[in-house]
């Protein structure tokens, strides 16, 4: 009985431990990226570094601007959200309220292999098949562009859309259904008056999610938006905060101001993260409340 | 709780610090530009698997590194340009280690095959917008380039004058993309070191000169900038970068130097 309770209080005890390591990881990054962001935004000054224009870090007068980069990841977010979401979501209910059981499970698993899929490999496909087609159906010199970013979002976030709809909706209730169909409303009526209302906190976080997973994607979209520090425009060049990280921080000396900087974005960006984790546990815990 | 987690902290951050200052007593240090980071990464490496002596690469740039051998902060000092006369007057010595020769590439299906470098750089600097005017097709030039601070970039900029003045369509971040992204678009122009084209792209003569290893060892082929071992006239090298500098500017270093997709020099 004793050595029972001491076995007990060992496997507990690591893992305590093992949870610990989790919160460890986010404390460190954190204060990390803090740390070693806030040099920079004080050299640069906030104002100037959130919405300066320009950006030259390797210029002889370098400029560190990021505005280009904040409304360039806001955008194609947002471009990625309003082709992602409708298609997620009406596919979430198709598949969760219309499709057959077969049906679904065939779909189901191209949706589990489309989550699978390396970002690097979404990057290489836009690159060789997306940009080229981008080129010749809107007859612009270079396709690698704002829109190819969003294209490959978009197609990026279905997965994350679509599973977690699926959940949402297939925790309403039956009876509620029933009720419906029971008074006299049609199938379709039911799933978008019934289902989807009752559903909408858990559609909310797929959203969110979709958005978290849009905005902190790097390697996709470095291979197919040209990575040009413009001010975002559909099909131009365009650079994410989060490629503004990556492309530069191999040839970043360090303690120099530019290696500086690239922290200051990846703070920013962690900001835009944290908010979006924020939002969803917002919709999360108001699912669970009621 | 918040004990454990101070105490997590404090542990960690004390490997940190104690893995990252390994006294190592013999070394060499090198210090300057930035561009020759992969071959002196790659020359160090083997060099110190031979011999366990560790080769320090400060990159602070041509110019930094000629400085810290004037001023005696580190044994051998690297630069991707040759030295000026008011260099070598203060007793200073370059020994060129290696060619960084930067091929010109366009698409295959381009009829363009030859410009100057003059042309380059007002095709660079957004000056020549369309292929026609150096007799190609009717169509746009796309300005493929590489992200700030890659040593390509850097090399190409310098030679052809376009410093922080070229209008890039895309700035990718390897080799690899700018000749993958030139070989999908007709219209594309970028720049690669030459060790790394391929045939899905055409490299194109400069001035009619071909780029190859022997034009761009005698210097006809222009793209290029040497890359060189600045080291003082009078003063001996200590034992270890004597050892270092015979090392990379012997013939068994030619095969590292190649590897890391610059021409040899000896």
């Amino acid at each position: 009985m004793k050595r029972n309770r001491l076995f007990e209080n060992i496997v507990h005890g690591i893992f305590l431990i093992l949870g610990l390591i989790t919160v460890g990881c986010v404390l460190l990054i954190t204060v990390y990226l803090i740390i070693s962001g806030i040099p920079a935004i004080k050299e640069i000054g906030l104002f100037n570094f959130l919405f300066g224009k320009e950006w030259a870090s390797t210029a002889a007068e370098p400029k560190y601007g990021i505005l280009p980069f904040i409304l360039t990841s806001v955008y194609g977010t947002a471009g990625a959200i309003l082709i992602g979401v409708p298609i997620g979501f009406f596919a979430a209910v198709y598949l969760s309220k219309v499709a057959n059981k077969k049906v679904r499970a065939v779909i189901e698993a191209a949706v589990n292999l489309l989550a699978g899929i390396p970002s690097v490999v979404y990057g290489l496909v836009g690159m060789l098949v997306l940009v080229p087609v981008i080129r010749e159906i809107f007859n612009v010199p270079d396709g690698a562009s704002l829109f190819a970013a969003i294209i490959v979002l978009a197609i990026m976030i279905l997965p994350n859309i679509i599973k977690v709809s699926i959940t949402a909706l297939d925790a309403v209730p039956k009876e509620y259904e029933d009720a419906s169909l029971a008074l006299g409303a049609t199938p379709t009526e039911t799933f978008f008056k019934v289902s989807v209302p009752a559903a909408k906190s858990g559609i909310a976080a797929a959203v969110v999610l979709g958005v978290g997973r849009a905005i902190g994607e790097a390697m996709a979209v470095m291979m197919v938006a040209g990575n040009v520090a413009n001010m975002p425009s559909l099909f131009e060049s365009v650079r994410f905060l989060t490629t503004a990280v990556a492309s530069e921080m191999a040839y970043s000396s360090p303690g120099s101001l530019q290696r500086n900087a690239l922290f200051s974005i990846a703070l920013v960006l962690f900001l835009f993260i944290m908010l979006i984790n924020a939002t969803l546990n917002f919709f999360l815990k108001r699912d669970k409340e009621k | 709780m918040k004990k454990i987690i101070s105490l997590l902290t404090v542990t960690i951050l004390l490997v940190c610090a104690l893995t990252g200052c390994g006294g190592n007593k013999e070394a060499v240090a090198t210090d300057g530009s930035t561009s020759m980071n992969k071959v002196i990464g790659a020359l160090g490496e083997a060099f110190e698997v031979d011999t366990g002596i560790t080769v320090t690469y400060n990159a602070t740039g041509s110019g930094a590194g000629i400085q810290a051998v004037q001023e005696g902060r580190c044994d051998i000092g690297l630069a991707s340009r040759n030295l000026k006369d008011e260099e070598k007057a203060n007793g200073l010595e370059g020994t060129i280690l290696a060619y960084d020769g930067i091929a010109i590439i366009v698409n295959p299906n381009n009829p363009v095959s030859d410009l100057d470098v003059e042309t380059i750089a007002k095709i660079y600097t957004g000056e020549i917008k369309n292929w026609k005017e150096v007799g190609g097709n009717d169509a746009e030039i796309v300005l493929i380039g590489r992200e700030a601070g890659s040593g390509t970039r850097d090399g190409f900029e310098s030679i052809t004058d376009t410093e922080d003045k070229c209008k890039y369509r895309q700035e990718l971040t390897s080799t690899g993309d700018v000749i993958t992204t030139v070989g999908s678009n007709p219209g594309a122009i970028g720049y690669a070191s030459l060790a790394s084209v391929k045939d899905t792209v055409k490299a194109l003569t400069v001035g009619g000169v071909v780029a190859s290893e022997e034009t761009i060892k005698d210097g006809s082929y222009v793209v290029q900038r040497p890359f060189v071992l600045v080291t003082k006239k009078d003063a001996t090298l200590s034992e270890s970068a004597q050892k270092f500098f015979d090392y990379i500017t012997s013939e068994a270093a030619n095969k590292i130097i190649s590897g890391a997709g610059v021409v040899p020099a000896n």
